[in-house]
């Protein structure tokens, strides 16, 4: 019973690093239509520029604070400067162009900061608590509190205030949005750049529990997507909870399965992808238009 | 008229030298290059096959890398376990990979655009692992060792310029194949499909039937593709077959050119002398100007290598319309009745 | 001086023009249309002074030069545009739409009241202001589109065929609320219309457009009761 539980916390924490990549994933592609498949390797180099700033000898929280920053300065520039040229444009065309990002930022992160692995330091420590008799770690729940105050600040931002409210209009309609004044340019921009602020959180949280490498987003972009397709692509909220479902999915499955054991748990998100897009293709929340894309 | 026949003798001169090269190189190169050239054969065919999904049937695949597996692991076990000649294994792996594409294509039928390339991406991740978990079949990640074929006695050639001439025969025959495939009805059928599925539909092409013979026959090639590239090294293993494979492949299509068959050729060439996957500092400068060409290439040149031809064409037709007489435009006025 | 003074706009899409340099004025207060067939260019004509298509000429609006600025910039200038078909923004609320509609304010403080204001004109959306837009009816969604409009403090309205797809009483409804909020609110209305006998009635001024050029304008009084117009120009 208590292996069950922590299994089930374990899954929770895990779920919430997919479900905040996942989120990232599902604020382009509500604003921008673009599934961002370089969403990940983002997410990684900001880790790495946080790495650097621990290097120089900032506290964590700050060299934190100064990656959120920069990130999301990193994120509106690469929607200016690599995406915009292409938006609306065809499928197979973004496909690429977040693939040749995806490679240009792997390959970028490999020649500044080299191939070894190296360690991150957790926000939370190591200790366990110890709650009816079950030993959970700090960190789980850490984690799972973390998304949950970004989903909230989210909430907030898009729901009561003026950027919000511009953000949801250029996502829905940008040509009405021009005509009462919104600068559908400036929206995407900084669109992009809240997602590549909550990837790069994503990612610190990521490398603190796993470890630090140019390589080490790979594994988790398409646990992300299956978050992500299982809530609906265009709703923040599925990707959280779609994150929690695979996260608790893939550590019941790993555990208790045997066929599946260790290093068949990424048939969990391939078989959840495939099963909502042939049984329910908008995922748990996401809308209409979702289908048809 | 007379221009474009100039074009066609343009082209057809194009490729008797692109013939001539390919048949003097081995000649000229050292061994380790010549089995470089080799690869890129095998890497031309798979990505060929790509390209008649994505380019001509339009249905995205992030996952071909599994079919090349596939290929390469059917034939590298048929050699080692049961003895087959590897010449006979190349038509078993085409007809499995034939099989498995087909498969895919099933449920690829109800899935469009990004979540086509979604599943196909889980495709790609997925084959490493469940390669390595089938060990006592494809010994795992140890890999399995594959002896190179040696030059038959009579033929004078060393062992890798025979392999080079082999797969070129191959090649040559899939590239000619797939050409008359596409310039017939099935090409048109597909072409169709891309464009305009609903179109297509009532115009009573069988889109289940194109759709899915579309996946079987790219998978096919790519797995003919996997089992002749696996010949030269002798050697392969989960890690030969990276998701950075199928990344290649669809870059490949994009640098020689959607739609195009000999675009097939440029592309190969581009993903096996340039790295895609960084293992050190030297090749990772090269991803970022991999990466960096892809991007540029979806801004200037969508239509890959084979396009430029197309490009040029557009802009010399488009400036000769802007010099139309009125009476041209006040015709368009009246067709985009709708619009104003 | 007018508020609105357009000289010699030519306007298209692509390789193909549509406007063939027209020139036309709005005075301030004044409601005026502008009429023709299908594809003479009458939305055209409105994008153009948005600045949502391609264009070349004059435009000058209280006798400043708008003619290169984008939509945004527009807006700006307190012209408030309601494009054909609405362009409601479907997935947010009846007051999220109004809310929107006031983006380029940067007072903030009016816009409650402002909000009410608009609940005024339209009492019917009042009932409706928490509902998504979307499911709102095409009579209801013309009127959030107005409301819309009217958040942004316009001196200048634009409305790009506001009785399409409506009902001849709902219409006739619309039109005496507009010309109510041209009078109440100082907006000059620049209204593009196809059903034309509707509009005439309530406008000030009126121009025929056909294959994009002005092949008449006058009084409206004098083009409604001129049978010999009606029949050659307006279909009737």
């Amino acid at each position: 019973m208590e292996r069950f539980v922590q299994v089930l916390i374990d899954g929770l924490a895990t779920g919430s690093l997919y479900g905040a990549l996942a989120l990232a994933v599902v604020l382009i592609y509500r604003s921008t239509g673009i599934v961002n498949f370089a969403q990940g390797e983002m997410a990684m180099f900001s880790t790495f520029i946080a790495w650097g700033l621990l290097q120089a000898g900032l506290p964590l929280l700050v060299a934190l604070l100064g990656t959120l920053a920069l990130s999301f300065v990193a994120g509106m520039v690469i929607e200016r400067v690599i995406i915009r040229p292409v938006e609306g444009g065809e499928v197979l065309t973004l496909v690429i162009v977040t693939l040749g990002l995806f490679i240009l930022v792997n390959s970028a992160a490999g020649w500044i900061y080299g191939f070894n692995t190296r360690s991150f330091p957790s926000l939370f420590g190591d200790e366990r608590l110890d709650i009816a008799g079950v030993a959970i770690p700090v960190e789980s729940l850490g984690i799972v509190a973390v998304l949950i105050a970004v989903v909230g600040i989210l909430f907030v931002v898009f729901q009561r205030t003026k950027v919000g409210l511009a953000m949801r209009a250029v996502a829905m309609n940008p040509e009405s949005s021009r005509l009462v004044g919104v600068s559908v340019g400036r929206t995407l921009m900084i669109g992009w750049g809240v997602a590549a602020l909550v990837g790069a959180l994503a990612g610190a949280l990521i490398a603190a529990r796993l470890f630090l490498d140019v390589n080490f987003m790979g594994g988790v972009l398409i646990y992300s997507f299956a978050a992500a397709t299982l809530g609906g692509f265009d709703s923040p909220l599925g990707a959280v909870l779609g994150g929690w479902i695979i996260g608790i999915a893939e550590g019941l499955a790993g555990t208790y399965v045997g066929f599946i054991g260790s290093d068949l748990k990424i048939l969990v998100p391939l078989i959840a992808i495939l099963v909502v897009l042939l049984v329910r293709p908008t995922g748990m929340f996401g809308s209409a238009e979702v289908a048809r894309a | 008229m007379s221009s474009s026949s100039r074009m066609k003798r343009f082209r057809l001169a194009g490729w008797a030298f692109v013939a001539v090269v390919a048949i003097v190189l081995p000649f000229f190169l050292g061994t380790y290059r010549v089995g470089q050239f080799t690869q890129a054969l095998a890497l031309a065919i798979a990505v060929l096959g790509l390209n008649l999904l994505v380019g001509y049937s339009g249905q995205i695949s992030l996952g071909h890398g599994a079919f090349f597996a596939l290929g390469a692991y059917v034939s590298a076990i048929l050699i080692v376990d049961a003895g087959v000649p590897y010449l006979l294994t190349l038509p078993i792996a085409l007809a499995v990979c034939a099989v498995a594409g087909f498969l895919l294509g099933l449920p690829a039928l109800r899935l469009h655009g990004l979540y086509l390339a979604l599943v196909t991406l889980g495709v790609a991740i997925a084959a490493p692992q469940i390669i390595k978990r089938a060990e006592g079949l494809t010994g795992g990640t140890q890999g399995l060792s594959v002896d190179r074929p040696a030059a038959p006695a009579w033929i004078g050639l060393a062992d890798d310029q025979y392999l080079y001439f082999l797969t070129l025969v191959v090649t040559a025959v899939m590239f000619l194949l797939a050409a008359g495939l596409v310039r017939g009805r099935v090409g048109r059928a597909l072409i169709a499909i891309r464009e305009n599925e609903i179109a297509a539909k009532t115009m009573g092409v069988d889109l289940a039937r194109y759709k899915t013979g579309a996946f079987a026959v790219s998978a096919a090639y790519a797995g003919l593709g996997g089992a002749l590239f696996t010949l030269p090294i002798g050697f392969l293993a989960p890690e030969s077959f990276p998701l950075a494979l199928s990344f290649g492949f669809l870059a490949a299509i994009v640098v020689g050119g959607l739609a195009t068959i000999g675009g097939a050729l440029f592309g190969a060439l581009f993903i096996e002398f340039v790295p895609v996957y960084a293992a050190d500092v030297n090749t990772a400068l090269a991803g970022v100007i991999y990466g960096g060409v892809l991007i540029l290439f979806m801004y200037l040149l969508p239509g890959g290598v084979m396009g430029i031809r197309r490009q040029i064409a557009a802009r010399r037709a488009a400036s000769q319309e802007q010099d139309a007489p009125a009476e041209k435009q006040r015709t368009e006025q009246v067709k985009t009745a709708g619009q104003v | 001086m007018s508020l609105l003074e357009v000289e010699d706009l030519e306007a298209g899409y692509g390789p193909v023009t549509v406007l063939r340099g027209i020139s036309f004025e709005v005075d301030g207060g004044k409601i005026v249309t502008v009429l023709g067939p299908n594809g003479a260019g009458k939305t055209t004509t409105l994008r153009a002074l948005s600045g949502m298509v391609r264009r070349s000429g004059t435009i000058r609006f209280d006798g400043e030069e708008i003619s290169g600025y984008s939509p945004e910039r527009v807006a700006r200038q307190a012209i408030a545009h309601v494009p054909e078909g609405r362009g409601t923004f479907t997935g947010l609320s009846v007051e999220e739409n109004l809310k929107v509609g006031a983006y380029v304010r940067r007072e903030r403080d009016g816009i409650g009241d402002d909000i009410k204001r608009c609940f005024g004109y339209f009492p019917r959306l009042e009932e409706r202001r928490g509902q998504l837009a979307g499911s709102l009816s095409g009579g209801e969604q013309q009127m959030l589109a107005i409301g819309r409009a009217l958040m942004l403090k316009p001196r200048l309205m634009l409305l790009d065929e506001p009785s399409q797809g409506l009902a001849p009483n709902l219409t006739r409804e619309l039109f005496a609320i507009l010309e109510r909020i041209a009078r109440d609110e100082g907006v000059t209305l620049l209204i593009v219309e196809q059903n034309a006998n509707l509009v005439l009635r309530f406008a000030d001024y009126a121009y025929v457009l056909e294959a994009g050029a002005i092949v008449l304008d006058g009084d409206a009084e004098k083009i409604q009761s001129d049978e010999g117009i009606r029949r050659s120009y307006l279909g009737v």
